[in-house]
């Protein structure tokens, strides 16, 4: 029966449209929607929405037409559905200017739809938006305010902040709240305009309506948190905030704010966030409100998602002014709580809680980390993000040994977007805190070999590095990493890059017997690991390129294999990657010259520079660790702090991905501030004339400042202190795959010293090619030690890049 | 402060956007299209907050609609749990057990109560009745000066 009806009133609601089409008025907003809705394909959807986008515009050439309101109406529908619709936003604010209600309801919401800050029809949007701020209908002048809100340029914040402030002050709590968020957006976005509502904003602390409180609440913490003066301005309301908060707990049944049995738990988060403003960092205003942040924690009820959300902004105030320790505890342990709880969302908050607070109670953290690790294990992505960033923060020297099993457990089968950042923080970590180098070693074999392919190419060198640097490691390091290259030959390509180098350099250890237990290795089985794998296409070229190093260096160390080791230099002779086959023919020619082969075949000097080491302490700083890391250099701090590789920009940076926030190219006089004073050293005075660069031996090593995303730049001191100048060499080499273009290098120096850069040999740098630029250091102040400061921005992919660096101790200066 | 909010049906649809941050039209596609199947692909059971860029995405699904905040790094995920909830209330309330037609139908009715709960990316108002309140009031305005004929010319029809 009641269908019948339906289907009745539809019909004849059907009739009524196509009557009213008839005689020239626009299609009703439902049967467009019903329209959209019937077409069964993407093409009939949009031959609907073509059709009626030429009829709106039709009509919006006619100015004064009845129906413009709902035309926009239909309009913000096609908007919504992702077709175009800008050729409404002039029409929006024509349609505000009307007198009728319905049509500014419509216009205004049309202009929040479709305009944005960014909009040319501001001066428009402005006038309406004063003239309607002062009307005498309050649902008027609330329209306006709710449309400054949301797309507010800052002209207009500065056209119209006055205009706030008067209704701010206006006796109608509707308007006020509405005024104060307006106020609170018009703050942040131009901060200066903070001036105008001080005075206001204080009263309204003291109103009744708790939408005027919301409102004055948000007002002030984002002021308290953009000016220092203004915080401590507003310390005075502390009192006030208390007698609130106090209020809503005694208070009883208010139907009106109650959300399952608490009152007004979003006015409550808002003060607790305002009083862990107002309380950070001082002590006599952290004391005032002890109590009612302790009433909070002990008297909220946990049952529901209402009263958990207190709890967690509690805890973070508590955590964030560092309340008094028996406070502390309690915070601590509602997040032990949470933790267990069996809600995700709760477990979920408690991690991320717990990873902003372990800076504050490392210990008090360190006891829940046997859940933290289980959560490693939780089936949901977000969780385990959060456990894994949690887990690396809970690492130190006693408990790596334990913790690294979970996280090894969890590498194996974590997501590919994990394995890459789990790789690297493992390194940082086991360099950090392996109990010793054999340990170290295992384990990142370990990491190797999960991680597979995911291991960003930093983690490779730096572990070459471990090996070169720890001479009684060598021969350890080469038998596991042999081992390892033969149990998992394709699926790790890092992995045999880093046993391929080790292999290379070290081969001979290889042959010596470790011990009396394991079998002899000979030279045989280690070639034939090179046969199985360097002709595999599933190889990368990267490793077969490490493999024909290696291979060239074997010659030198193995004796009775020389026929097969040429064979496989020569294999690649003719591959189609131009690096590949230029090894391969080079080392072969090498390989036939006699008596200079083995002096250009010898071991390497010993690594001394590892880009993930000079990380590390920046990460220890970053999750509080820098008082307990001896080897985090303290005078570095400010300079790393300044090099930005802390937390997540890190990560981002390793994976190379994002992270290319074009940095402004600071002016050298800028840069020049940077060392307030400088350290007095003796003064080498040793007068090597004039080097001659690139053509000999270098004359003193070069110094490795950046060595990120592919770009490696060197200073070398060309000719050192000569009648108080010296002489440098920039190289920047580039290692990626991509073309540079714009390449541009600035340094600094101390205040001591003047600076003379010469024009760069290139300013674009093809692949594995560099570019080079001198420059002569003036010393003003005898016997000090030159340091520098250096920034490079280049493009590549259409992308600008930064990267910067520093040098605190020149070889030769 | 809150950045966006969307509503979305499980089909992907958008049946919502509400941005209190200036974005450029592409990019508020691409964030409605990333995050759109990044938690359709969501299983029930699990959590309700994902990392998207640097904002915090809070979401919760309500019958065949997902209503999906982006906070900032300070901002409560639970409390927003809650402002979801309180607008899935109001929205109730007001349709009488609102359904996904509901909104789809009377989209700007859905905007017109969201802008009275919330003003620039925060909560304006906790009292359901208050909003609720303003609401009736603006649109017994707006009944009153549209003429019922029986063509309903002048509605938005």
């Amino acid at each position: 029966m009641a269908t019948a009806v339906e289907l009745a009133i539809e019909k004849i609601d059907e009739y009524k449209s196509k009557i009213g089409r008839t005689l020239g008025t626009p299609m009703r907003l439902r049967d467009l929607i019903r329209q959209v809705r019937a077409a069964r394909t993407m093409a009939e959807e949009r031959a609907v929405v073509d059709r009626e986008s030429a009829n709106i515009r039709e009509s919006f050439r006619d100015d004064d037409s009845p129906w413009k309101c709902r035309n926009i109406a239909k309009l913000l529908y096609i908007h919504m559905l992702g077709y175009p619709a800008h050729f409404g936003q002039m029409e929006c604010m024509k349609l505000v200017a009307h007198p009728r209600f319905t049509d500014k309801r419509i216009g205004y919401l049309g202009a929040m739809l479709l305009l944005d800050e960014r909009s040319e029809v501001h001066l428009l949007v402005t006038n309406s938006l004063k003239n309607d701020l002062t009307c005498s209908t309050q649902f008027v002048s609330g329209l306006a305010l709710c449309t400054l809100g949301s797309i507010c340029s800052a002209e207009m914040c500065r056209d119209l902040a006055n205009e706030v402030e008067k209704i701010i002050k206006q006796n109608n709590a509707y308007l006020k709240k509405k005024a104060a968020l307006c106020a609170f957006r018009i703050v942040r976005k131009v901060p200066e305009l903070m001036e105008v509502f001080i005075p206001c904003t204080r009263s309204l602390l003291g109103e009744k309506n708790h939408g005027v409180l919301m409102g004055a609440t948000t007002l002030v913490t984002e002021m308290c948190e953009r000016s220092p003066d203004v915080l401590n301005h507003f310390k005075k309301l502390v009192p006030n905030l208390v007698r609130i908060l106090k209020n809503l707990l005694m208070s009883g049944y208010s139907p009106e704010h109650d959300v399952t049995g608490i009152s007004d738990p979003f006015l409550q988060v808002k003060i607790l966030r305002l009083l862990r403003v107002l309380g950070k960092d001082d002590v006599r205003v952290t004391e005032e409100m002890n109590d009612i942040l302790a009433q909070v924690a002990t008297n909220t009820e946990t049952a529901k998602n209402v009263g958990n959300a207190i709890l967690y902004e509690t805890v973070l105030t508590i955590m964030e002014i560092k309340s008094e320790s028996g406070l502390r505890i309690l915070a601590v342990n509602i997040l032990g709580r949470f933790l267990l709880n069996t809600d995700k969302n709760i477990r979920y908050v408690a991690l991320n809680t717990l990873l902003k607070t372990v800076h504050v109670d490392y210990q008090a953290v360190q006891r829940h980390r046997n859940v933290v690790v289980e959560c490693l294990k939780d089936p949901d992505i977000s969780i385990r993000k959060r456990a894994m960033e949690l887990c690396f923060a809970l690492m130190n020297r006693t408990n790596i040994a334990i913790m690294t099993k979970e996280v090894l457990i969890f590498l194996e089968t974590a997501d590919a977007e994990f394995k890459s950042e789990c790789a690297s923080r493992m390194y940082i970590a086991t360099e950090r805190f392996s109990p010793n180098h054999e340990w170290h070693l295992d384990t990142m074999i370990t990491v190797l070999r999960l991680a597979g392919k995911y291991v960003p190419d930093e983690v490779v060198s730096c572990m070459i590095q471990m090996i070169s640097a720890n001479e009684q490691l060598q021969s350890y390091a080469v038998s596991q990493l042999y081992h390892a290259a033969q149990r998992d030959a394709i699926n790790a390509q890092p992995l045999l890059q880093v046993a391929f180098w080790t292999i290379g350099e070290f081969g001979d250890l290889l042959l010596q017997p470790t011990d009396v237990d394991s079998t002899p290795i000979s030279e045989a089985d280690v070639i034939s690991v090179f046969e199985s794998v360097l002709p595999s296409a599933l190889t990368s070229l990267m490793t077969k390129c490490y493999a024909v190093t290696a291979l060239a260096k074997l010659a030198t160390r193995f004796h009775s294999s020389e026929e097969r080791i040429s064979a496989l230099v020569r294999m690649n002779q003719a591959h189609i990657q131009l690096e590949l086959q230029q090894r391969s023919v080079e080392f072969n020619v090498i390989m036939n010259l006699g008596e200079l082969r083995d002096g250009l075949l010898e071991r390497m000097p010993m690594i001394t520079h590892n880009s993930l080491n000079a990380a590390a302490p920046s990460m220890a700083e970053d999750d509080g660790f820098s008082a307990s890391s001896p080897d985090a250099p303290v005078t570095n701090g400010d300079l790393l702090g300044d090099l930005n590789l802390g937390g997540s920009d890190y990560n981002e940076d390793l994976l190379g991905g994002g992270g290319n926030a074009p940095a402004a190219q600071q002016s050298n006089s800028n840069i020049l501030d940077i060392f307030g004073d400088s350290t007095p050293a003796p003064n080498t005075d040793m007068d090597f004339g004039m080097g001659t660069p690139a053509a000999k031996e270098p004359t003193f090593p070069p110094v490795i400042v950046i060595n990120a995303n592919g770009v490696e730049v060197q200073i070398q001191v060309i000719s050192g202190w000569n009648n108080e100048r010296a002489r440098l060499k920039m190289t920047a080499f580039n290692n990626s795959s991509f073309t540079f273009t714009n390449f541009n290098f600035l340094a600094a120096v101390t205040k001591a010293f003047d600076i003379a850069l010469e024009p760069p040999s290139s300013p674009n740098i093809q692949p594995n090619e560099h570019s080079t630029q001198f420059m002569t250091i003036i010393r003003k102040v005898p016997n000090t030690t030159a340091r520098m400061k250096t920034r490079i921005s280049y493009i590549v992919n259409g992308g600008e890049r930064t990267g910067e660096g520093s040098v605190n101790e020149f070889p030769g200066l | 402060m809150m950045q966006y909010m969307l509503l979305f049906s499980r089909q992907g649809k958008l049946r919502l956007q509400k941005w209190y941050t200036a974005y450029p039209d592409k990019q508020k596609k691409k964030i409605c299209r990333e995050l759109i199947t990044q938690i359709l692909a969501r299983k029930p059971k699990m959590c309700a907050f994902l990392e998207y860029k640097d904002l915090k995405v809070v979401y919760k699904r309500y019958a065949s609609l997902y209503f999906c905040c982006a906070i900032e790094q300070n901002d409560n995920e639970l409390i927003t749990l809650e402002v979801i909830h309180r607008y899935v209330e109001l929205l109730d309330k007001y349709f009488g057990s609102v359904c996904e037609l509901d909104i789809i139908f009377n989209f700007e009715k859905a905007y017109f109560i969201l802008d009275e709960f919330l003003l620039a990316g925060e909560i304006q108002e906790t009292s359901k009745k208050q909003v609720l309140k303003a609401i009736a009031a603006q649109d017994l305005i707006q009944e009153e000066e549209t003429p019922q004929g029986f063509f309903e010319d002048h509605g938005l029809g």
